[in-house]
């Protein structure tokens, strides 16, 4: 099987069993897939799991490959998650952030061929802010350090990349820029990007593959379209919501309350 | 945003061409920077070699320069007396400044960046009141430890606590969903009980024992000698190149535990490691010249102003402050009142006070 997919993922948080015996997937290679679902819903739990950190049972495979046997190095180096917190602000250049990143598990096999600079500012251009270079971390706002911690992530080359509610600080330009920046990154490179998403706009516009989950059961998966309806979202989120077609044709959801 | 061109679609590392000469104006400056930081750290070396020299020439025997550079090339040419105030005095002393200064720089950037606090330092987290536990366990009790010879019974006591206590914070780290703050926490419990550990003892204590306990508190290089200044110079050299291997790591988890562990970096190993190095280095330290902690709050701060918080050069960085403020203050200790040597302990908070208020109130510091 192609994809990143889970099976039988169970994690508990103490007594607490947050993922019972969960099985998810294949998310699709050189596709963006959203998880969808309200707060708590173990979303993060689950893009957690996969990634290998925390303690979790479960299988999870990258294509024929088993990430959950491998060492947390390896893994990381294959599969990165990108947590919701954004990077913090330390007295540590953007540049710097970007080389710390790419050697934090020994120096990473050079990837693009080119030197490790070239490389950084690569990734902070296509997010567009090649300008921050040298500007320190606890000098930007916190949509800055957002990109930030993408290009370091991006620039790490993973094969599959899970992020955590990425367009959370960011304004309305810059959640479409990222958003187009890894859908052509994730194609360009035929990776599986997975990512948290709360905008449902957004996913049923800009993703491929959509995964509803509440109370860390599965209510729907598949594209979009399929996933996105009055039906799964009053189940999901208890609302009255209409999906439309707007003047362009394209889906887009009206909420018209609490049901 | 960029819209790619063929170029970046063929070769990921290409760099469109408009970038490039900001690439070649950005590596340049990096460059800078990277030199500009070697710069520091030596013009920090400098200084320190300076602070030594004065350290060792400035002093109430009122020995001339000539005549200490004469005892110290030809030992045996001049009086006994003089040969042992510059070979048993002035250069343990002024060498143990240098030693206990980088040992508690180094312990204290390196809790800094695991524990993720400001406020951690061996001195708030109960290393130094643990020792001085062990030190009033020696003084007033006459407690020893089997097989210590005499003149390290103090010492001895001391560091047995001091390193009881560390491990006791690495115990705690190493719970389970033991965060940063429950280890901070557990840190500051252990301050107040050896506090009052240290009160109780004094409160039953006769008056001799009494004042050889407060001023062994106060924290003194006087106490340095050639055996112990080989220990913990033997410590730091075996212990520095460890942490610095570990600086890419450390630089990580600088910017949140977790996108380190997404990154790779074991943190639960990485946090054991780094308690241990500080544990022996802080330990050493403080059971030898008592209670000088405040360096290992003040150099880490005062080295990721100047430095950064790359830790390839945060980490020397700090060593290198600790190393120059304990000396500077060695100096101000023994010349501030002629004839008096104040106990270093007093001197270095008063020297640090004004650098870390300034750090402080600048509220640029670690956030």
């Amino acid at each position: 099987m192609n994809g990143l997919f889970a099976e039988h993922v169970t994690v508990r948080y103490g007594r607490r069993t947050v993922l019972d015996d969960l099985t998810v997937g294949p998310f699709p290679t050189g596709r963006v897939s959203a998880l969808l679902g309200p707060n708590g819903s173990g979303k993060s739990t689950l893009l957690r799991a996969m990634a290998g950190l925390g303690e979790a049972t479960g299988r999870v495979m990258l294509g024929p490959d088993e990430l959950s046997r491998m060492s947390l190095a390896q893994r990381t180096r294959r599969c990165l998650y990108l947590p919701q917190t954004l990077p913090a602000t330390v007295h540590l250049q953007v540049l710097e952030s970007l080389l710390a990143a790419q050697n934090a598990t020994g120096v990473m096999p050079d990837v693009t061929g080119g030197d490790e600079i070239d490389a950084a500012l690569h990734m902070l251009d296509i997010f567009g802010i090649a300008d921050l270079a040298m500007r320190y971390m606890d000098e930007l706002s916190g949509g800055q350090r957002q990109l930030v911690g993408l290009a370091q992530a991006l620039g790490r080359h993973p094969d599959a990349l899970l992020l955590d509610e990425p367009l959370s600080a960011l304004d309305l330009h810059h959640q479409f820029a990222v958003m187009d920046v890894l859908r052509r990154e994730t194609e360009r490179r035929n990776i599986v990007t997975v990512m948290v998403l709360h905008d449902l706009n957004i996913a049923v516009r800009m993703t491929d593959y959509d995964v509803i989950l509440r109370n860390g059961k599965i209510i729907a998966s598949g594209s979009p379209r399929t996933v996105i309806t009055p039906d799964t979202l009053r189940q999901t989120y208890d609302i009255v919501a209409r999906v439309e077609t707007c003047s362009r044709g394209l889906p887009h959801i009206m909420v018209d309350g609490l049901s | 945003m960029r819209v790619p061109d063929d170029d970046t679609v063929t070769a990921s590392h290409a760099i469109s061409p408009d970038l490039s000469d900001f690439a070649r104006q950005v590596r340049g400056s990096y460059r800078m920077l990277l030199r500009r930081r070697l710069g520091i750290l030596a013009v920090i070396a400098g200084c320190i070699v300076a602070s030594v020299v004065l350290d060792f020439c400035l002093g109430p025997s009122g020995l001339s320069v000539g005549a200490l550079i004469r005892t110290l090339l030809h030992p045996h040419d001049v009086s006994a007396g003089q040969s042992v105030i510059v070979w048993q005095i002035r250069l343990p002393y002024a060498l143990m400044a240098v030693c206990v200064g980088a040992a508690l720089g180094l312990a204290g950037a390196e809790m800094q960046t695991v524990l993720a606090n400001p406020l951690a330092s061996p001195f708030t987290l109960g290393v130094s009141a643990a020792a001085a536990f062990g030190a009033s366990l020696a003084i007033i009790l006459q407690w020893r430890l089997p097989g210590v010879p005499d003149a390290w019974v103090v010492s001895a006591d001391a560091f047995v606590f001091a390193i009881g206590s560390v491990l006791l914070l690495d115990m705690v780290s190493r719970r389970r969903n033991a965060g940063t703050g429950t280890v901070v926490l557990f840190g500051i419990a252990l301050v107040f009980a050896f506090h009052a550990l240290v009160s109780l003892l004094q409160f039953v204590a006769n008056e001799d024992a009494l004042q050889d306990l407060v001023f062994w508190t106060m924290g003194s290089l006087t106490r340095a000698t050639w055996p112990k200044l080989g220990l913990l110079a033997a410590a730091c050299v075996v212990v520095a190149p460890l942490s610095f291997r570990a600086a890419w790591k450390l630089t990580v988890l600088r910017m949140g535990e977790e996108r380190a562990a997404s990154l790779g970096v074991d943190v639960p190993q990485v946090r054991r490691g780094a308690l241990l190095r500080v544990s022996i280095l802080s330990a050493l330290a403080v059971s030898f010249v008592g209670t000088i902690g405040f360096v290992g709050l003040v150099a880490p701060h005062i080295a990721r102003r100047l430095l950064g918080e790359d830790h390839r050069f945060y980490l020397p960085g700090s060593m290198f402050v600790g190393a120059l403020v304990m000396s500077l203050s060695s100096v101000a200790a023994r010349n501030i009142m002629p004839g008096v040597v104040i106990p270093t302990g007093i001197v270095t908070a008063l020297v640090g006070i004004p650098f870390f208020l300034a750090i402080v109130l600048r509220r640029q510091g670690l956030s």
